[in-house]
This record gives structure tokens, C-alpha cells and sequence, in this order.
């Protein structure tokens, strides 16, 4: 893509990224970026580095970036903590969402809200004020508020799960979206309720990266971009109508471009 | 590796409380014989009764062995270095806090104890313990008019000798082991509690002990006797100097609860832990213990531990009074080269008594943490139950977590329940924490208190607030 004049700054530019965890290579020179208003969808085989990809962007601290930049709204973010990116504006959706037990779900939606707000110079909601915000949020996702007095995604169905992510992925307002596998493991009506939620929470200043397998999701929500991702490297990249070819001939179709890759 | 991140992140903040008050002292010199004991009697005025009680637990202490069974490891304490009497040099007589030396209340107010009439705390009424005297006591009027007994132990002897006769040792016997002996032996000070018949305390009790002295042992001792259908809340908080040296506290708490009576005792102990490399610390070795002698009786024991170099510690619970009740609710925080052996004893030996055991431990650093509990049925108890729930948390690799449950019973009609359960701070948690924008130490602490959250919901409400900070703050890291 060439940049004029006219478009906007990149929001997110992963630029020839490799990565490895425990002396095993998992990414191998990986370009991506996402401008603002585009969604762009990952797919791929298991094992070919689509969540590492989502994680290191996010900073997990179990990989480490042997060659490559990521760069957030211009700035290399590659040093960055974890807990840091997310303040900036920087969301994964987790293909599992962790369980933490003992902690109120509503306590840790609170605190993680207030540390995004701090970092956006807003206000600091106490507890009333949030319960407000929360109430308006959860109707995006069609959650039941008794879902906030259980800790964190303890004893939540897979369904729940996933509605919870996205509850978090509202509150925060993220700048960029990264939703790994978010669509598995739903039924038709939730995964509906979860494409809505996540078209509703996106505009046109933001961008959003979604990981997935199916077809299904992007039926709902149309990428402007399709990667196809094989053994740590993005080997294809085109318009939905790449999935929907995907989707009809199977990944072994995409086995040519890594000779031609 | 997280978990070598953690270990070294989530080190304490120095020790906020390690001040010393410069301030002159009566000390007595070093070592422990009859007559040191005669001398501490004198200096206190004691009646003889008092004395002999003392001189006949010293008798039996020197016949006693110290027990080695909680596989502590420390330096063989030298009983004979020791200095048994230190008390700031004060008036003769005191009649109000504003004779009281500024520099004492200075202390208390740095340690968020105030105790002077403008400042003192709203809520709650506080006996002040430096070294080893009782400095104040604060609302004894207030309380006075509702019957209730607030003083320091030495005026409890003075003033109340008949209740002190009648109750003192009956629950922990001068015999009972090694380090209650040697308390019996020498105590100095500590509080006394009496609520009379069919009283609610109008506030929460709460005692401040504060160790001053480097080369001095506390030895306190309190007693709470609450009377035929009266309740009491009763709060205990420590803090000690750093010092490169160990201190020794052994402490006696005996609790008398009659017929429908409760009692509730927490206690958020932050003795000095010594530092990174074990150097100093509190030995704190004591022995509480509290009997439900009336029927329908109720006797809870809560805790938040996370001083001292050693603590060896089990507030337990004598059920002798159908359906009393027992329960002890604990949070053990362990650090850098701690030991924590703690735990309790419920006894049950009236029928229908019930007790709840939940005891939640923390090892983190190179700490060990041990639960240690006896639940006994006895022949009587038909009826009764038990639960208890043992859960440890690891946080990194090099820390260790034991649980020893001791279960007897000699009643087939009753119940027994025991869960356990051990868990790690995952890698994948704390970074899930992090991806919501949560700062990694706030991560751990949040988890922490999580885990804590079913006792912490147990302790007054200013108390828990406290504890939560407490933990926080001894997790706290250097990250940079």
C-alpha cells in the first residue's frame, strides 16, 4: 500500500518480525499494518504462529523478538511492558481468557478501565461511577450484571468467556484490536452477539485484527484484508474474497504459495 | 522465566515501621534466676500470689526442653542474654495522657496509633504496650460505665485481683509447654479485658504492641474473660525496630468465653521480618489459646501474619460448653528467609460443638510456610462437626508450602472435613493482568488478596482494609 498525503498515520506497523520461544523459531520475518477504520483477518493452520503473532504484539514475556520492529502509532513498542501497550491503547482478546479466582470480575474491570483512563488523562471512575459505565457496556454483549460479582472468568461457560472479552475490549476503548480465535467454541446466537459487540465498539479511528479459522466470523464482519499465515510467515494476502476461496479449497490450496512465497 | 522475575520483583518495601524511640530506660540486667523473677514481682508490686505463680512456672520451665518438633531452623536462643524488664522511665504515678512522655506518644502517633485525647482513634479504644509496659489506655471511662475492663494487665493484678486469681492459667497452664512457662515465668505486661453479664462492648478493643529495645524479650500476656452473654471485638496489632539481632516474643493470650458469650480476637502481626539475607527478626513464639466453657459459647480467632522471622503460633479452641463454636480464620504471608509454622487446635469436647478452620498461606522468596492444625473428637463430643480448608500459594520457584493436619477422634457420631488445596501464581494469569493494562505488582497483589478474600472478609472492617495494604506493601517490588 502507498502512502499519499491524504491517509492517515499507520496505527500499528509490525515491520520483517521474527520471534522465538525457548530456542524455537515462530515467526519468520512478519509485515503487517493495520491504518485506521480497516479490519484485517489472520487465518491459517494451528501451529503456524497466528497467536504468537497476537501475543508478542502484545507483549507476552515468554518470546523473545530476535529480528524486527513493532511500531504503535509510530513508535517502536518492542521494549514495552505488557501492562504498558494495553494503557496505550493496544488490546488482545484471548483465545482462552484466564481464570483468576478470588478476584471480582467487576473489581478487575474497574481497575483495568482506570488504568487506560489514567493513561488518557480522564478521570478515575469509583465505584459508582463504573457500575454506571458497566451497565451501559454490557448491554453491547447482552451479559447478565450478576456475571460481574463472579471472579474473573471462573466457572464461566466458553460462551461467557468470549462475551466477557469483548466486554473488556468495550470498556477500554483499545485503539487496536487483536480478537484471537474469538469466534470458536461460540454458537451461532453468541457468536452474532459477539460480532455486533465488536462492530459496535469499532469506528473508523480504530483497527482491529481478527485471528480465525472459519468463515463464519467474517460473514458477520467483513475484513478489508486477508492474510493467510503458514509456518510463521504471512504467505498470501487479498480481499474477503480470499477466506471465502479459503473456506471452498482448504488450507492444502495454500500449500502452492509457500513455493511461490 | 516469570517466576525468577517474580522472586525478584516482588520483594518487600523496606520495613516502615523499624524506627527506634531514643528514650531512657529501666532495664534489669541480662539473664533469667529466681531472683530476677522476685525482682520484676517487686518492681510491679505484685501481690504473693501473683510471685509464686511465677516462681512455680519457673520451676517447671527449667525442666522443660525446648521444642524442636515444627523443624524450625534458627540459632540455639540463649536464655540467659536476655533482659526480662525494660520499661521507658516514666512519673511514679500517671493520672492522665498528658503526663505520659511526648516522645511514647510521638511512637504510637508514627505508627498511626495515636492516643492523646484530640487525636486518638473514634472507633476504637487502645491499650498501648512499649516493651514491657502498658503506656495508655485510651476510652476507660467511656467503657467503665458499661461495666467493661480495659487496662493493662499489671493493673488488672492491682486493682481486680480476684477475676486475675480465678482465670489466669486456666487456659494455658504454666506447664503447657516450653515458651508459655517462660512467660508465666516473666511476663510484664499486656492487656485485660472483662465484659460483664449481658454487655455488648460499645467498641472494638485493640491492643498495640511495640517492641523498643533491642536486647530485651516481650513477654506479654492478655486475658479476655467475657461473661454470660456478652460479646467483645478485640484487636491486635505489633510492630518492632530493625534490628540485626533477634528478638524474642512469647506471649500468652488466654480467652474465657461463658454461657451464649463470643468473643472475636484478629490480630495483623508485622514484627520486624529481618532482612533479604535473614539477618534479624522477631522470634515470635506464642501461645493462644481460648476456652468456650459456656453452652452455645463462640470463640474466633483471626489472623494476618506477615512479620517476624519465625513464628510459631496456633490460637486454638477449647469446646467445652454444648454447641459452643469455634473458628480460626488465618492468612500467613511468608518472604525472602521466613519460617511461618502456624495453625490451631480445636478441641472439641462438649457435644454438638461446631469449629471452622480456614487457613490461607503465602510462601513466597525462600520462605517456608506451614499449616499446622489438630481437629480432636473427644468421647463427649457426640454430634459435633468440623470443616477445614487448608490452601497454599507459591509465588516462584525457590519458596515451599507445607500442611500437617492432625486429626483424632474418639467419637464415631461426628464429622470431620478436611480440603487442601495448592496453587502457583501462573505466568499466564499475571500476563493476562498486564494485557488489561494492570501494573504487574498490582497484579500479583490483587490475586493475592483474592486468594485471601474468604478470611479477610473476617476481620473488622478497618482491619481488613489494613491487611490488604499490609500485604500489598510486603509484596511490593523494586521493578525497574
Amino acid at each position: 500500500m502507498q502512502s499519499t498525503m491524504k491517509e492517515p498515520d499507520p496505527i500499528l506497523e509490525v515491520e520483517n518480525l521474527s520471534a522465538s520461544t525457548d530456542n524455537l523459531t515462530i515467526l519468520k520475518g512478519v509485515s503487517l499494518t493495520v491504518y485506521p477504520g480497516e479490519i484485517h483477518a489472520i487465518m491459517g493452520r494451528n501451529g503456524c504462529g497466528k497467536s504468537t503473532l497476537s501475543k508478542i504484539i502484545a507483549g507476552h514475556p515468554s518470546y523473545n523478538i530476535t529480528n524486527g520492529d513493532i511500531k504503535f502509532l509510530g513508535e517502536n513498542i518492542n521494549s514495552l511492558e505488557p501492562e504498558e501497550r494495553a494503557q496505550s491503547g493496544i488490546f488482545l482478546g484471548f483465545q482462552y481468557p484466564i481464570e483468576i479466582p478470588g478476584v471480582s470480575n467487576l473489581e478487575f474491570l474497574r481497575v483495568s478501565t482506570n488504568a487506560r483512563r489514567k493513561f488518557l488523562n480522564k478521570e478515575e471512575l469509583d465505584t459508582f461511577d463504573f457500575e454506571e459505565l458497566v451497565k451501559e457496556k454490557l448491554e453491547i454483549v447482552k451479559m447478565d450484571h450478576a456475571f460481574l460479582s463472579r471472579s474473573v472468568n471462573q466457572g464461566f461457560s466458553g460462551g461467557e468467556k468470549k462475551r466477557n472479552e469483548i466486554l473488556q475490549m468495550a470498556l477500554l476503548e483499545p485503539k487496536i484490536a487483536i480478537l484471537d480465535e474469538t469466534d470458536s467454541g461460540l454458537d451461532i446466537d453468541a457468536l452474532r452477539i459477539v460480532a455486533s459487540g465488536i462492530k459496535k465498539i469499532s469506528n473508523d479511528q480504530t483497527g482491529i485484527i481478527l485471528i480465525t479459522h472459519y468463515q463464519r466470523l467474517l460473514d458477520e464482519i467483513e475484513p478489508n484484508y486477508v492474510h493467510v499465515m503458514s509456518d510463521g510467515q504471512i504467505i498470501k494476502t487479498g480481499g474477503s474474497n480470499l477466506a471465502l476461496e479459503l473456506e471452498e479449497k482448504g488450507y492444502e490450496w495454500t500449500d502452492n504459495f509457500i513455493q511461490e512465497a | 522465566m516469570v517466576n525468577e522475575n517474580l522472586v525478584k520483583n516482588v520483594v518487600k518495601e523496606p520495613y516502615k515501621y523499624g524506627f527506634v524511640t531514643d528514650i531512657e530506660t529501666e532495664k534489669i540486667g541480662k539473664g533469667l534466676n529466681e531472683d530476677i523473677i522476685r525482682l520484676i514481682s517487686q518492681k510491679k508490686e505484685e501481690p504473693k500470689f501473683l510471685l509464686d505463680f511465677r516462681l512455680k512456672a519457673f520451676k517447671k520451665w527449667q525442666k522443660m526442653i525446648e521444642p524442636d518438633w515444627a523443624g524450625l531452623g534458627y540459632k540455639q536462643i540463649d536464655y540467659q542474654d536476655i533482659i526480662y524488664y525494660s520499661a521507658p522511665k516514666q512519673k511514679e504515678k500517671i493520672s492522665s495522657l498528658d503526663e505520659v512522655d511526648p516522645k511514647l506518644l510521638e511512637t504510637f502517633d508514627k505508627l498511626g496509633i495515636p492516643l492523646t485525647e484530640q487525636k486518638k482513634l473514634t472507633n476504637v479504644a487502645v491499650d498501648a504496650v512499649f516493651d514491657s509496659v502498658s503506656i495508655a489506655t485510651t476510652f476507660r471511662e467511656e467503657l467503665a460505665e458499661h461495666g467493661v475492663i480495659f487496662c493493662s494487665i499489671s493493673e488488672a493484678v492491682k486493682n481486680h485481683p480476684d477475676l486475675i486469681k480465678k482465670y489466669l492459667g486456666t487456659v494455658v497452664p504454666a506447664s503447657d509447654n516450653y515458651f508459655a512457662a517462660l512467660n508465666s515465668a516473666v511476663f510484664s505486661d499486656g492487656s485485660f479485658v472483662y465484659i460483664p453479664k449481658g454487655v455488648t462492648c460499645p467498641m472494638d478493643l485493640s491492643s498495640y504492641f511495640r517492641i523498643n529495645s533491642g536486647d530485651s524479650g516481650q513477654f506479654e500476656r492478655t486475658l479476655i474473660i467475657a461473661e454470660e452473654s456478652s460479646s467483645v471485638s478485640y484487636l491486635e496489632g505489633c510492630t518492632a525496630p530493625m534490628f540485626d539481632t533477634n528478638t524474642l516474643h512469647a506471649a500468652v493470650v488466654e480467652l474465657i468465653a461463658l454461657d451464649d458469650a463470643s468473643i472475636k480476637y484478629s490480630t495483623v502481626q508485622n514484627w520486624y521480618a529481618g532482612d533479604e539475607e535473614g539477618i534479624g527478626g522477631i522470634f515470635n513464639f506464642v501461645t493462644k489459646r481460648g476456652k468456650c466453657l459456656g453452652k452455645r459459647s463462640k470463640i474466633s480467632w483471626s489472623q494476618v501474619e506477615t512479620g517476624s522471622a519465625i513464628t510459631w503460633k496456633y490460637p486454638s479452641c477449647l469446646l467445652l460448653g454444648e454447641e459452643s463454636i469455634g473458628e480460626f480464620y488465618s492468612v500467613a504471608l511468608t518472604n525472602n528467609l521466613q519460617q511461618a509454622d502456624t495453625g490451631t487446635k480445636m478441641i472439641h469436647i462438649g457435644p454438638k460443638t461446631k469449629s471452622t478452620i480456614v487457613s490461607k498461606g503465602i510462601s513466597a522468596g525462600n520462605s517456608i510456610n506451614s499449616y499446622r492444625g489438630l481437629v480432636k473428637m473427644g468421647a463427649k463430643a457426640t454430634g459435633s462437626r468440623n470443616y477445614s480448608q487448608c490452601d497454599s500459594m507459591l509465588i516462584g520457584d525457590q519458596a515451599s508450602a507445607n500442611t500437617f493436619p492432625y486429626i483424632k477422634s474418639q467419637q464415631p457420631n461426628s464429622e470431620i472435613e478436611h480440603e487442601a488445596s495448592t496453587c502457583r501464581i501462573s505466568e499466564d494469569q499475571l500476563f493476562y493482568l498486564q494485557s488489561r493494562g494492570i501494573e504487574f505488582e498490582e497484579a500479583v497483589s490483587m490475586m493475592v488478596s483474592g486468594f485471601c478474600r474468604d478470611v479477610f472478609n473476617q476481620l473488622p472492617m478497618e482491619f481488613a482494609a489494613e491487611a490488604d495494604k499490609l500485604l500489598a506493601l510486603k509484596l511490593e517490588g523494586s521493578v525497574g
